[in-house]
């Protein structure tokens, strides 16, 4: 891992496009990284944190206690003019979204870029198909887009690069097949961060947002956007990458971005077609201009985008302009839901460009495999000792994110609803205030320090009586086990039990799930209680004992 | 039963599909493939999944290298090795196959929770309804019998893939890689499966 930062300028190397992300971010001299670990972003923070460690690199790096703490430092080191990289996972974006929306008005003064990993398929991801595009036109930022490893790296240099020239925060987004993708690398030149002390200067008419001041920092930042869409439109990044030599007299074209890219220069070139194809590096602002060129002619264009058609909806516009005969095909052709695949790109454009194409297929059913706690997981012993506590017909299971939201799956079955990061504490207060039914939550430890508490508070304040048990298995385990405000590198975390107390907790007890019997009685005596309690079942982890 | 694999004509790539259960170590395997391909020159592309699929799940990597590689995904019917660290994901592999794929498996069944597992003799006659290529390895017995250990047997694998020319890349790429990927801790015992794998 620290190969990525020893290579010299010139050579070539297999990257992960995490780990090219974060080249690009060395190449560029980055000085300040936060990061809340989340497939499929984990290996961004994973990478500085071992370089960090090992005083490869000389910049700061943390893992913050949430995505929305995460931008906040990351903002507060733009403010005090460091270069600066924020990583999440696409639901972080949720949980800073309160944050981005201001930064955008204020802009960066450390040029920033903000990583944000999709995952379409929800591979890794319980709550929703999300698409994290949508932010561009939310909160104004520009977004761009790379399809694989090298351009990870290039995107994110030239993120820093618009970010600094335009004064305004860069949101790079990955999808998985980007982000676990690992091809060659040409690597550039590593650039030292220097100074990494940074200073404020007091400027509140630029790091204040008040009406009505704020009004203006709103035409700020719309000013912005159009000088950047007018580089967008002169950008490489935007291209048409399958040249053909009569382009003017084609008739159909191929609009794409992200990975799909590269699915659909697989299938023109399996279909040996000749045809253009568009390539959008920006997602935000788009190059209108360039498109509009790249349709006039047309009789018909296949957008091939995953998710929501938000490039086709955009593309529909610009078409009314300049060639509203133009059929644009797109959601007709490639599913909403699901990620694409090269197979699913190959047909839409086998139909669109109506040629033909033979395919072998076989149909078995094969049992599948679910994944599960690992042997020797502390979770068995939670969920064993719960399901000979109560009946789990007559008692409702919150579950959180974590690996104990395995819960759900076979032999456990104890898990009857699921939703964001944090949120089993405050559904839970929301169905005993609705209901009175006997309830029992799981929440993990890293996630009870990224959004538990200020649910627990509610629960106290509010006056309802879960069961909460929170899995103290001291690690961020199902991300790959990066360190939490109470499982730090270095010893002396913070106890989660003094939160619990200090939130006014009465019921509370730390048990370690080995002493079943212990852990049997303190469920059933604490599910009679009428204030909320809290059981931390403290072991840990399996990967982190061996 | 061993057909000479060159690189597909057609397209100058050579797809492969690794499946198995989580832990097996699969993104090591496909690593040391990568590296072995980007020494013989060709471009690359790989693709594999993190997080909770890893915790024994059903997991699945590509590999593709050759000329010029776009995708990084193989394409269903297109891949030319499909390598099974366990029968029953070899199987639900198929869709990746065409009747000149290669299916190289560890005679290896884990069972499924709640779930009656298909028989070895059961998954082979579905396969060959496929393939005629299938080549049946118990490379855990034969490690565990030989080096003591079990968990080699998917660098015993790509070995032999090398020496029993079902990939076009060269056997000496293959330990170059090992030498590169494999900590140190574990290189000496990873590069005797390379070399038990020459006997094989």
């Amino acid at each position: 891992m620290e190969e990525i930062l020893l290579q010299k300028a010139g050579k070539k190397m297999i990257l992960l496009g995490n780990e090219a992300i974060c080249r690009g971010a060395l190449e560029a001299g980055v000085q300040f990284v936060s990061t809340y670990p989340g497939t499929p972003a984990s290996e961004i923070g994973n990478t500085f944190f071992k370089l960090s460690q090992s005083g490869k690199y000389k910049g700061y790096f943390e893992f913050s206690t949430n995505e929305k703490v995460a931008l906040e430092a990351g903002i507060g080191a733009s403010f005090s003019g460091l270069k600066t990289l924020v990583a999440m996972k696409n639901f972080g974006l949720n949980v800073c979204s309160d944050s981005l929306l201001p930064f955008l008005y204020t802009g960066a003064k450390g040029p920033t870029v903000i990583v944000a990993a999709d995952d379409p398929s929800c591979h890794s991801s319980a709550q929703s198909e999300e698409n994290s595009r949508a932010f561009a036109f939310l909160a104004h930022i520009p977004v761009l887009e790379p399809s694989d490893p090298q351009e990870c790296k290039d995107f994110v240099k030239l993120g820093f690069k618009i970010s600094e020239k335009f004064q305004i925060p860069v949101m790079i987004r990955t999808t998985t097949r980007v982000a676990h993708q690992r091809a060659i690398v040409k690597l550039g030149k590593i650039t030292k961060p220097g100074n990494v002390v940074g200073k404020f200067i007091k400027e509140p008419k630029r790091f204040v947002t008040m009406p009505p001041r704020v009004l203006e920092m709103k035409k700020e930042l719309l000013k912005k956007i159009k000088q950047i869409r007018k580089f967008s439109e002169k950008t490489q990044i935007n291209k048409i990458s399958l040249s053909v030599s009569d382009t003017d007299r084609q008739k159909i074209g191929i609009i794409s971005s992200g990975v799909t890219h590269l699915y659909v220069m697989e299938a023109v070139k399996e279909l040996k077609l000749n045809l253009p194809v568009l390539k959008l590096g920006f997602f935000y602002p788009l190059p209108k201009e360039k498109i509009k060129n790249f349709i006039k002619n047309f009789k018909k264009v296949l957008i091939v985008e995953e998710l929501e058609p938000y490039l086709e909806r955009e593309i529909e516009r610009l078409a009314k302009d300049v060639n509203p005969k133009l059929q644009i095909f797109g959601k007709g052709l490639v599913p909403e839901v699901g990620e694409l695949k090269p197979e699913i790109v190959t047909l839409a454009i086998v139909k669109f460009a109506n040629c033909k194409l033979k395919i072998e297929n076989w149909k078995f059913q094969i049992p599948k495999r679910s994944p599960q706690l690992c042997p020797g997981c502390p979770y068995w012993l939670v969920f064993g000792a719960v399901k000979k506590a109560v009946d789990p017909k007559k008692v409702i299971f919150g579950g959180d994110i974590g690996c104990y939201m395995l819960a759900g799956l076979p032999p456990h079955f104890i898990q009857d609803y699921l939703s964001c990061m944090g949120s089993s504490i405050g559904i839970a207060h929301g169905i005993k205030k609705a209901t009175g039914q006997k309830l029992i939550t799981f929440i993990g430890d890293s996630t009870f320090f990224h959004a538990g508490i200020p649910a627990l508070i509610n629960t106290v304040f509010n006056k309802s009586n879960p069961l909460i048990i929170v899995m103290n298995n001291q690690t961020t385990a199902m991300t790959g086990h990066q360190p939490h405000p109470g499982a730090p590198a270095k010893p002396d975390g913070i106890k989660i039990e003094n939160i619990v107390k200090a939130c006014g907790v009465k019921n509370l007890k730390v048990i370690d799930p080995i002493k079943q019997k212990e852990f049997i009685n303190t469920v059933k005596k604490f599910l009679n209680k009428k204030e909320v309690s809290v059981i931390i079942a403290r072991r840990p982890c399996i990967q982190i004992k061996k | 039963m061993h057909p000479d694999k060159k690189m597909n004509k057609k397209t100058n790539q050579f797809n492969i599909v690794i499946v198995g259960t989580g832990g097996q170590g699969l993104i090591t395997l496909l690593r040391i493939l990568a590296e072995a391909a980007l020494s013989e020159g060709y471009d690359i592309k790989t693709s594999e999944l993190h997080g909770l699929s890893q915790r024994g799940g059903s997991v699945e990597v590509h590999i593709r290298f050759g000329k010029e590689v776009f995708s990084p995904l193989v394409s269903q019917g297109k891949a030319d090795l499909i390598l099974g660290l366990e029968m029953q994901e070899t199987l639900r592999a198929y869709s990746f196959a065409n009747s000149g794929t290669t299916f190289l498996l560890n005679k290896k069944i884990v069972s499924v929770s709640l779930v009656k597992s298909l028989s070895e003799k059961e998954i082979l006659k579905r396969l060959k309804k496929i393939s005629k290529n299938i080549i049946l390895v118990p490379a855990e017995e034969i490690c565990q019998e030989k080096l003591g250990v079990k968990v080699v047997a998917g660098i015993y694998l790509i070995s032999l893939t090398s020496f029993k020319n079902l990939i076009p890349i060269k056997a000496n790429s293959i330990l170059k890689a090992i030498n590169k990927i494999i900590p140190k801790k574990y290189l000496e015992l990873n590069k005797k499966t390379f070399k038990l794998a020459k006997t094989y």
